[in-house]
């Protein structure tokens, strides 16, 4: 009998493979960037049913409002090219579909027929449809208010995540916060309009 | 391996999928914006590994930070490959991988 988790899951899945066949098949670049924001969508769909509130929310303002709104961008832009058919040949997609069919095969295979350990369901990933999240919230427990906060499982990984990010993962964190930087001051840099000429970088 | 209840494997199998498209899209796409598409495919194949395995694989948050990671470098990544997209169009007036084969003027 499926609960309300796996009718959830199916719902993402199926709107994750549909929309993500019609990126990978539509013959109109619009419409493959249209359907690349319900793949998204989906995909923070998923993290939800994962318990992953924090990323599903970050997936939403990254992907959606970031690099979807780049991606559109960059179409409209070059939109002399927005009728052209954007498929390659026939005789480039055959090999692609051997190899992408091929290779889906063996990771099915792999996947079904491998031994995969499944250890009990971490704290913090008790949602709704957790039974033993919902029983933990209705009883009437003692203790003080943080502490039934505490308990009740429903604030999320937030707090966590903010933790790691200061103490195990700082220098990750750092990282990528430079990368962050250098990227943007390359991409600034990259698509100015009149780049520098060489004998002024050299006169400097 | 049955369709309920819904477990590791399903997000497996599902993120596979996910991957295998975003690798067809990247495969045959002559526009490069269609091909940084099929890449953010594959980036969220991988994420929707690495948090179910936050949830059934047992490593503490791990999963989930190295998501968020993923999810920074990605949009990096967007924002500079479309400088590169958009310096590439206003050079030759196309965006296509097929006709990008000078490496200078």
């Amino acid at each position: 009998m499926p609960t309300l988790f796996d009718i959830f899951f199916y719902l993402f899945a199926a709107t994750i493979v549909v929309s993500a066949v019609l990126v990978c098949f539509s013959h109109n670049i619009v419409h493959a960037a249209f359907s690349l924001l319900f793949t998204f969508m989906a995909v923070a769909g998923v993290y939800v049913l994962l318990g992953a509130d924090f990323l599903a929310v970050s997936q939403i303002l990254i992907y959606v409002g970031g690099i979807l709104v780049l991606l559109v961008f960059g179409v409209m832009l070059t939109n002399r090219v927005t009728n052209i058919d954007i498929r390659a040949a026939v005789r480039a997609r055959i090999p692609a579909f051997v190899l992408c069919s091929g290779l889906l095969t063996v990771l099915i295979l792999l996947l079904t027929t491998g031994h995969w350990i499944s250890y009990k369901d971490q704290p913090w990933t008790n949602t709704p449809w957790n039974k033993n999240a919902v029983e933990q919230a209705l009883a009437p427990d003692q203790g003080t208010e943080q502490e039934k906060h505490d308990k009740s499982g429903s604030h999320g990984t937030a707090p966590e995540i903010g933790k790691l990010m200061l103490t195990d993962y700082l220098l990750p964190f750092e990282l990528v916060s430079v990368v962050l930087l250098v990227a943007l001051l390359g991409a600034a840099s990259i698509a100015r309009q009149d780049p520098v000429p060489a004998k002024q970088e050299g006169g400097a | 391996m049955s369709l309920f209840p819904v477990g590791l494997y399903h997000f497996l199998i599902l993120a596979a999928v996910l991957f295998v498209l975003g690798l067809f899209t990247m495969l045959t796409r002559k526009n490069a914006i269609a091909v940084l598409m099929g890449i953010e495919l594959i980036l969220n194949a991988a994420n929707i590994n690495f948090v179910a395995f936050t949830r059934y694989g047992g490593v503490n948050l791990g999963g989930q930070m190295t998501a968020i990671f993923v999810i920074v470098m990605a949009a990096c990544e967007a924002a500079v490959a479309l400088a590169i997209v958009l310096n590439l169009y206003r050079r030759s007036q196309t965006v296509s991988v097929v006709d990008a084969n000078k490496l200078r003027d």
